[in-house]
């Protein structure tokens, strides 16, 4: 068997990439970085009660009072351990990371729903950027956007972006066939069919889809830590390499936070917030069946 | 005038699955695929109202939605309004679909997204119709279908009849001159499916739209359909109307159909009755009569004027005491003692009155004129021999 490495034309090909597109890779960067930077301040800039207010606010818009309290009593605490600065650091990073996997992902769901052929070349890219282990993928975007917060988000956006797109594609596929025909049957053009009908029945499924991106954009905060991203990430990696339980706690509980609240956020909206239903049931029942009018 | 829909030779095969094309490659046996429609020709007239009947997987909804191309026809040939729906460009296909044809569905398939008005302005929405005129016009096509103050809820709300309302008047909103119906009303339960055949006669008497409708129910066929297909595995058995079909079915196949049929409410007094035995005219001698009467064994008489009109009706009894009592002419001993029924009446509607007099039922047009009479025991015979044409 003759000797290949895979491995080699891979290397080869990044240090190329690093060579003869450096352009291309620091312009990436530096739009990551403005993105980033943008995030942040609007993130730090504010006293921190007023964050922890207009949270507070949300989680009681979102899902009620409970809710609103966990979510204020949460921030306080993240604030009260002094990790206030690191936890908007590393919510920058996720919602940065999250929001560009959302609008490459679900345009992507969308091609893939809609041509077979593009769906059967998407779905083994998704199974492959799910399944490597991302240390293979963080040190080849370190080389091509240096150390720093850069190549975490890059590596994030990889590791979060196939539910993103996967659930978009599954959402659009799983809407009733009748109300597709219906839609073509009133003479819609194939864009509105997308946007009157399929998009509008898919939301929950795409909805479902960005809370998984952005649940696993924070699994990876720790890991982004280590490439130097900052955040609670490097607050763990700083108490796993000294050895102290009680930092790397801090900074685990502060991740634990944030997921539970990103979570509880965007899990709340896929359902429509409407009075309930058995109300108007009821108030329909005693003339359920109006007589023809025309007869 | 040209009909509304001229159908030539409309062909549907189903390709074979992908599965079973990957067995041909490998020079494995297939099916052929479906032939779901085969060569059905027909014509509907504009303001009719033609219905497609025939057994699960005959092909009747393959068959409806090639009429707008929901499924494009394999061979054949289709006008509608005239123009040429098979030779359409995608752009003028969605034209015709959303001016000229709308559809109604089994399932109501309604978008759960939306109120009922905004359900009911999709089709005028598609057409870029402003929001304001499109939720106007759609309130009016709800007010027409007894939905008017429902237009703010969802259709999930409603009740199955309510729902169909809903995508009855989806498909009036956009004023197209032409209804396809697939089994629209074969998921509500019978008495809400009488009000709709109710509301959709009603509407189509107003409005004269040209409606094709397909169900399994003959007696829903019968009630609706100006004329019926009859179709099994995706030929046309028979075409024609409900009384033909009841009266001469074209095979075993229809005459089963006909068996469940409920013939009173469709079969009419003109098809079951018959010729008067005997009638007297006015001014004969009563005792002539009698001596007929004996000879055909009938209990009474009708009596008719010159012009055929009916002036009366005179039993045996009346006629032998007439005949005593010296009277000369035989109109003096009419009596109103007899019933009429029009040509149209239905049979559920004439068997109250059937066999309660001393003559049969009398059949009288507008002006009073015989036109025959029906036995009490014809009429049973109809009702209890399903089978056997009805005037034979
Ligand atoms: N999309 C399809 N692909 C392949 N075969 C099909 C398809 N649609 C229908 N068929 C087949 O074509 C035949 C006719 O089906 P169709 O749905 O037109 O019948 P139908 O009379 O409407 O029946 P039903 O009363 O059950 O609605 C059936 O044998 C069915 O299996
Ligand atoms: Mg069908």
């Amino acid at each position: 068997m003759p000797e290949f490495h895979i491995g080699d034309v891979v290397a080869a090909i990044i240090t190329w990439l690093q060579d003869n597109m450096s352009g291309f890779f620091d312009g990436i960067a530096a739009v990551m970085q403005t993105l980033i930077d943008v995030v942040l301040a609007a993130l730090t800039a504010p006293h921190p009660f007023v964050i922890v207010a207009l949270a507070a606010a949300l989680a009681f818009w979102a899902r009620g009072i409970g809710f609103a309290v966990f979510s204020l009593l949460g921030l306080l605490l993240v604030d009260s351990m002094q990790l206030w600065g690191q936890t908007m650091e590393t919510l920058a990073i996720v919602l940065v990371a999250s929001i560009v996997a959302v609008l490459v992902g679900v345009p992507a769901g969308i091609w893939a729903a809609r041509s077979s052929r593009a769906s059967t070349v998407i779905r083994p890219v998704l199974d492959f950027m799910q399944t490597l282990p991302v240390f293979v993928y963080l040190i080849p975007a370190v080389f091509l956007f240096g150390i720093g917060v850069v190549p975490a988000v890059v590596a994030t956006f990889i590791f979060a972006i196939p539910p993103g797109v996967r659930l978009t594609e599954l959402g659009l596929r799983q809407v009733d066939p009748e109300m597709v025909e219906a839609s073509i049957a009133f003479g819609a053009k194939p864009w509105q069919l997308l946007r009157q009908v399929q998009l509008p029945l898919a939301v929950p499924s795409i909805m479902a889809g960005i809370n998984q991106v952005i649940m696993m954009a924070l699994s990876m905060v720790v890991i982004a830590g280590m490439v130097g991203a900052g955040g609670l990430g490097a607050v763990v990696v700083q108490g796993i390499s000294r050895l102290d339980i009680g930092v790397g706690f801090e900074g685990g509980l502060g991740v634990v936070f944030l997921a539970i609240f990103l979570d509880r956020l965007t899990s709340a909206f896929p359902r429509p917030r409407r009075r309930p239903r058995t109300e108007a049931i009821e108030a329909l029942e005693p003339e359920a069946e109006p007589a023809p009018a025309a007869a | 005038m040209a009909p509304m829909i001229e159908a030539r030779g409309l062909t549907k095969r189903y390709e074979p699955a992908r599965s079973e094309r990957r067995l041909a490659r490998r020079g494995e046996p297939t099916s052929e695929g479906t032939l779901a429609v085969d060569d059905v020709s027909f014509t509907v007239e504009e303001g009719e109202l033609f219905v497609i009947m025939g057994l699960s997987g005959s092909g009747k909804s393959t068959l409806l939605r090639m009429l707008n191309r929901l499924v494009d026809p394999t061979s054949g040939s289709l006008q509608i309004g005239g123009q040429d729906l098979l030779s359409m460009d995608d752009g003028q296909l969605r034209d015709v679909r959303n001016s000229t044809i709308n559809m109604v569905f089994q399932h109501f398939a309604l978008f759960p997204h939306r109120t009922v008005r905004e359900n009911a302005a999709y089709g005028l929405q598609v057409r870029g119709v402003p929001e304001k005129e499109r939720l106007e016009r759609a309130q009016t096509a709800l007010d027409t279908v007894g939905l008017g103050q429902w237009g703010h809820v969802r259709p999930q709300e409603l009740s199955g009849g309510m729902r169909q309302r809903v995508g009855l008047a989806r498909a009036l909103a956009t004023d197209a001159p032409v209804l396809l119906m697939d089994e629209p009303f074969s998921a509500l339960d019978p008495l809400i499916r009488r009000d709709m055949q109710d509301l959709l006669l009603g509407l189509q008497a107003e409005m004269r739209k040209t409606i094709v409708f397909v169900t399994h129910d003959l007696n829903e066929a019968m009630r609706l359909g100006h004329r019926i297909m009859v179709m099994r595995d995706g030929r046309v058995v028979q075409l024609a109307s409900g009384a033909e079909i009841l009266a001469a079915p074209a095979d075993d196949y229809v005459a089963n159909f006909v068996s469940d049929v409920d013939r009173s409410r469709v079969v009419t007094a003109e098809h079951i009755m018959r010729p008067p035995i005997i009638t007297a005219r006015t001014g004969e001698d009563p005792r002539s009569v009698l001596d007929r009467m004996g000879n055909a064994e009938a209990i009474g008489v009708y009596v008719l004027d010159e012009a055929g009109k009916l002036i009366g009706a005179v039993g045996d009894q009346d006629l032998a005491d007439g005949i005593e009592a010296g009277c000369p002419r035989i109109e003096s001993l009419a009596s109103g003692t007899f019933a009429t029924t029009s040509p149209e009446a239905r049979l559920i509607e004439v068997m109250p009155l059937v066999g309660r007099h001393c003559v049969p039922l009398a059949v009288t047009d507008d002006d009073g004129k015989l036109l025959g009479v029906i036995p009490r025991a014809s009429l049973l015979n109809t009702l209890a021999d399903q089978r056997r044409p009805a005037h034979a």
